[in-house]
């Protein structure tokens, strides 16, 4: 090889990195500027996370045109902000593990369980409410414990291994039942869920709201929150940046155990009894509500108060038919629907990338 | 090694391969500048290069996944193909591919492998599976392979992969040829042997010899001078996109083929390495040993920057991860500045409470997370220390961030955006400064200029300089020798999963590193 090439290879070289050098920086100063976005992005981004809230006030106004006595009826959302308060609370559940990545297909099974524990206890072993409330409580911990041992020592999907639990834990309620409601609960409980009312609604919804608000602030204002987002979205990055990504995965799915079993509490609360079976229904809302709930107010995460507005949507929605004479079965469809269109709407906001 | 093996060149008829003007473009960057060259009939033919010097774009392009630039031609046996190549055709025209990575599928079995092609795309609802183990066990009889056609693929050791992936291929080109067998087709292996052990070479080579035998030709992509001296018959040596030369092997001896591959140029490159003064060792690793790597032992002064380097496969690149805790299966004692543990207890967690840091060179997979905002990124080690009255706030987390990113360099300096708004450079500069806010005294680095651009590049290098001066150590494991030549006080050569070279002071240059990486193969017995 001459030298006269590599002089000339040198040279062409040195102008190839002065021409991107020019290049990178037309670049970034063409990228300095916009920063202050176009007033256009903001209003977008805007509506995107009240995009639900407007949703609802619509269709309020809609089904209110046509049935004005029931749906502008204060009575009305009373008794529907009460009687969806154990959704709302199990839909805060299902958000922890779906945050760190997992999903708990048995935060249903462990509402039932929880409800038919305390009844069975309460009614026919005598034992008084509130240690019964407590077992049913540790039950649901453990429950959640046992899931994470599966998932995270075996390494099995979440899906996989919360599916068997919850199935199980079927098994257990029909067991421990005798396959028959159990009525007659404690009427303490009754009263500290649904007969005390403020403002005309029911003491229940201000747990499950107490309880929101609790999740958002661990979500939004806490280190701990913002590590189990990274958990979830890439675990690698999250164990190389020093968090115990097992130790926080374990958390999210006892804590989704706990607060499912206080679902069930509620649940018992409402109604004073508790069935073997009705409890597994609101598997499916819950995932309907935490999958809408994260297209709104912080789109394109699972955030609690997404999840609470998702959930008085769907049921408003719901109510609203019921006052048309629509049968139940539209119950099905809302959900169904729901869920799936909410997960179309939030893969529309990530760019459509395949789901993890 | 076979001395003075006869050139096995064709005496008749047209070359079976052959590149004419070949130039590709990326942008204004030039990859592959004019390159032309010829495969001959049975004919091994090597193709040699460092990093960046066009071996993998050539390859590329005759797999079809890049277009060349116009005026360029390629024949086999003479016959123009069509450019760009027609990815999906290239067996039917006589072209076979063996990539590092294999294609094959671990969970099924051997036979349903060598079978890939055909199962995938023809319409069979009769498959006898006996008659296809059966015929799958008499290619590898004839191949004199003791392959179990039955046996799951996963359950096979790295030097059976390798070669069921080329029998494989060399099948596929012998079917897509059955009605043309003057024209037997070409066979690329491209880097097929860094993971190999070297038993597990040798019989790779027995089987190119018997492809080569029959007729087909080889192009073998390698890293390494000397399995190239032992399989190839003719070589060709690219550097920066040039075509430098076509050898004879036979008749040129190792030193030529390192000259070639390194370039001379590099000697106007003087030594940038700065001598190193402090004594004061930070950290002192013996005996650390994980899967293919080890055991090695080095130390760390306060306010050096080491790099480790070597050829592929030779392990350097795991070191950064093994000395985090980041990788079970560690053996071997980590002492930093006189507290020693042991690395096989060792974790991220606990590396970070030392104060050890680590960036691994996979931006988006391991060291940040696309979908997270450039704040929140940057503050995940330090969100305890940025609390206000009420916790964390969004805009706490932007405001540290901002500050942060500002003093890094990243632009825009907007800690709302997601990190995968960022070009590779600012994103490095903010994983870097997420990194640097928490004042290491340990600083591991796995290629962090990989994909960066030039501009990028000198603010992480001035940000390492910094950090080194304020009593760190810092890791560097890259290929990028220029890179280590520049910013390191001194540089170890990794072979075999081994330390076999330390540069250091004037002879750490670009042109040493490289010397040394090729050099360090041991020689064949």
């Amino acid at each position: 090889m001459s030298a006269g090439r590599v002089n000339e290879s040198d040279r062409s070289y040195e102008e190839r990195i002065a021409l991107l050098e020019e290049k990178i920086q037309l670049l970034e100063s063409s990228m300095d500027r916009p920063p202050a976005r176009a007033p256009g992005r903001d209003w977008v981004l805007w509506f995107e996370r009240y995009g639900l809230l407007i949703a609802w006030a619509a269709l309020i106004g809609v089904l209110g045109t046509v049935r004005p006595d029931q749906m502008f009826a204060w009575n009305s959302y009373a008794t529907m902000l009460g009687s969806n308060a154990m959704i709302v609370v199990l839909t805060l559940a299902l958000l922890l593990p779906l945050t760190t990545g997992d999903f708990d297909l048995s935060v249903a099974s462990i509402m039932g369980l929880s409800s038919m524990l305390i009844a069975v206890l309460n009614v026919k072993a005598g034992v008084p409410i509130v240690p019964a409330i407590l077992v049913a409580v540790l039950v649901g911990a453990a429950i959640g414990a046992i899931n994470a041992f599966f998932i995270l020592y075996f390494g099995i999907h979440s899906l996989i291994v919360t599916l068997g639990t919850g199935y199980f834990v079927n098994g257990v309620i029909l067991w421990i039942s005798d396959s028959a409601t159990i009525a007659g609960v404690s009427a303490g409980l009754i009263k500290a869920v649904i007969l005390t009312r403020v403002l005309g609604v029911p003491i229940g919804f201000y747990y499950a709201t107490a309880l929101t608000l609790v999740i958002w602030y661990v979500f939004q204002h806490t280190s701990l929150g913002r590590r189990l987002l990274f958990v979830g979205r890439g675990r690698e990055v999250a164990r190389l940046s020093g968090v115990n990504v097992v130790r926080m995965r374990t958390g999210a799915l006892i804590a989704s155990g706990v607060i499912a079993a206080f679902a069930g509490v509620l649940y018992t609360g409402m109604r004073g009894a508790a069935d073997p079976s009705s409890a597994l229904a609101f598997l499916l809302p819950a995932f309907a509500a935490a999958f809408l709930g994260s297209t709104a107010i912080y789109p394109g995460r699972f955030n609690a108060p997404g999840a609470f507005v998702a959930v008085f949507f769907l049921s408003t929605g719901i109510m609203g038919l019921n006052f048309l004479g629509v049968d139940s079965f539209v119950q099905n469809l809302f959900y169904g629907g729901g869920l799936v269109i909410a997960v179309s709407i939030s893969q529309l906001i990530r760019g459509r990338r395949p789901m993890d | 090694m076979s001395v003075a093996r006869k050139p096995r060149v064709g005496t008749y008829g047209a070359d079976a391969l052959e590149i004419r003007n070949l130039t590709k473009r990326f942008g204004g960057e030039v990859a592959l500048d004019d390159v032309s060259l010829s495969v001959r009939r049975g004919e091994v033919h090597g193709l040699l290069g460092s990093n960046g010097s066009g071996k993998s774009t050539l390859i590329k392009v005759l797999a079809g996944f890049h277009t060349p630039e116009p005026g360029a031609d390629i024949r086999l046996y003479g016959k123009s193909v069509p450019l760009p190549i027609p990815g999906p055709k290239v067996r039917e025209l006589g072209l076979a591919f063996v990539h590092q990575h294999l294609g094959l599928i671990p969970s099924l079995s051997v036979t349903e492998n060598l079978y890939l092609g055909t199962l995938a795309n023809a319409d069979d609802w009769r498959i006898s599976w006996s008659a296809a183990h059966r015929r799958a066990g008499e290619v590898f009889a004839r191949f004199g392979l003791s392959l179990d056609p039955r046996m799951e693929v996963g359950r096979l050791s790295a030097v059976q992969r390798a070669l069921l992936a080329i029998v494989r291929a060399y099948e596929d080109l012998r079917h897509a040829s059955a009605d043309h067998a003057e024209r037997p087709g070409v066979l690329v292996l491209d880097e097929p042997t860094p993971f190999l052990p070297r038993a597990g070479v040798e019989q790779l080579f027995g089987l190119v010899r018997q492809c080569v035998d029959v007729g087909a030709s080889v192009i073998f992509v390698s890293h390494d001078v000397d399995e190239v001296r032992e399989i190839t018959d003719r070589a060709t040596i690219l550097r920066d996109g040039h075509l430098i030369d076509t050898v004879v092997t036979a008749e040129t001896a190792h030193e030529a083929f390192v000259e070639r591959i390194v370039g001379r140029s590099m000697a106007a490159y003087e030594s940038a390495a700065k001598p190193h003064a402090t004594q004061e060792t930070v950290a002192d690793v013996t005996g650390l040993a994980a899967p293919g790597v080890g055991p090695v032992s080095f130390t760390l002064a306060a306010g050096e920057i080491v790099g480790m380097t070597g050829l592929i496969g030779s392990g350097f690149d795991n070191i950064p991860a093994l000395l985090y805790g980041a990788r079970p299966g560690t053996r071997g004692e980590l002492s930093l500045r006189g507290r020693s543990f042991a690395l096989s207890s060792l974790t991220p967690e606990k590396a970070l409470r030392h104060r050890i840091a680590y960036l691994p060179a996979d931006r988006l997979g391991e060291a940040g997370v696309s979908s997270l905002s450039v704040g929140d990124n940057i503050a995940l080690p330090v969100y305890e220390r940025i609390r206000g009255p009420f916790g964390l706030t969004d805009e706490g987390v932007a405001a540290h961030a901002h500050a942060v990113a500002g003093r890094a360099g990243v632009k825009p300096n907007a800690p709302g955006l997601p990190l995968a708004a960022l070009s590779g450079g600012n994103a490095q500069k903010a994983l870097m400064a997420k990194w640097l806010q928490t004042e290491p005294q340990l600083l591991l680095l796995d290629e962090p200029t990989q994909g960066v651009d030039v501009g990028a590049r000198q603010q992480i290098w001035d940000a390492l300089g910094d950090t080194a001066e304020t009593g760190a150590a810092i890791l560097i494991a890259s290929t990028d020798y220029d890179q280590l030549a520049q910013l390191c006080h001194r540089v170890l050569i990794f072979a075999r999963g081994r330390i076999v070279a330390e540069l250091s002071g004037r002879d750490l240059t670009k042109h040493h590193i490289a010397e040394h990486c090729y050099r360090s193969m041991p020689q064949p017995a």
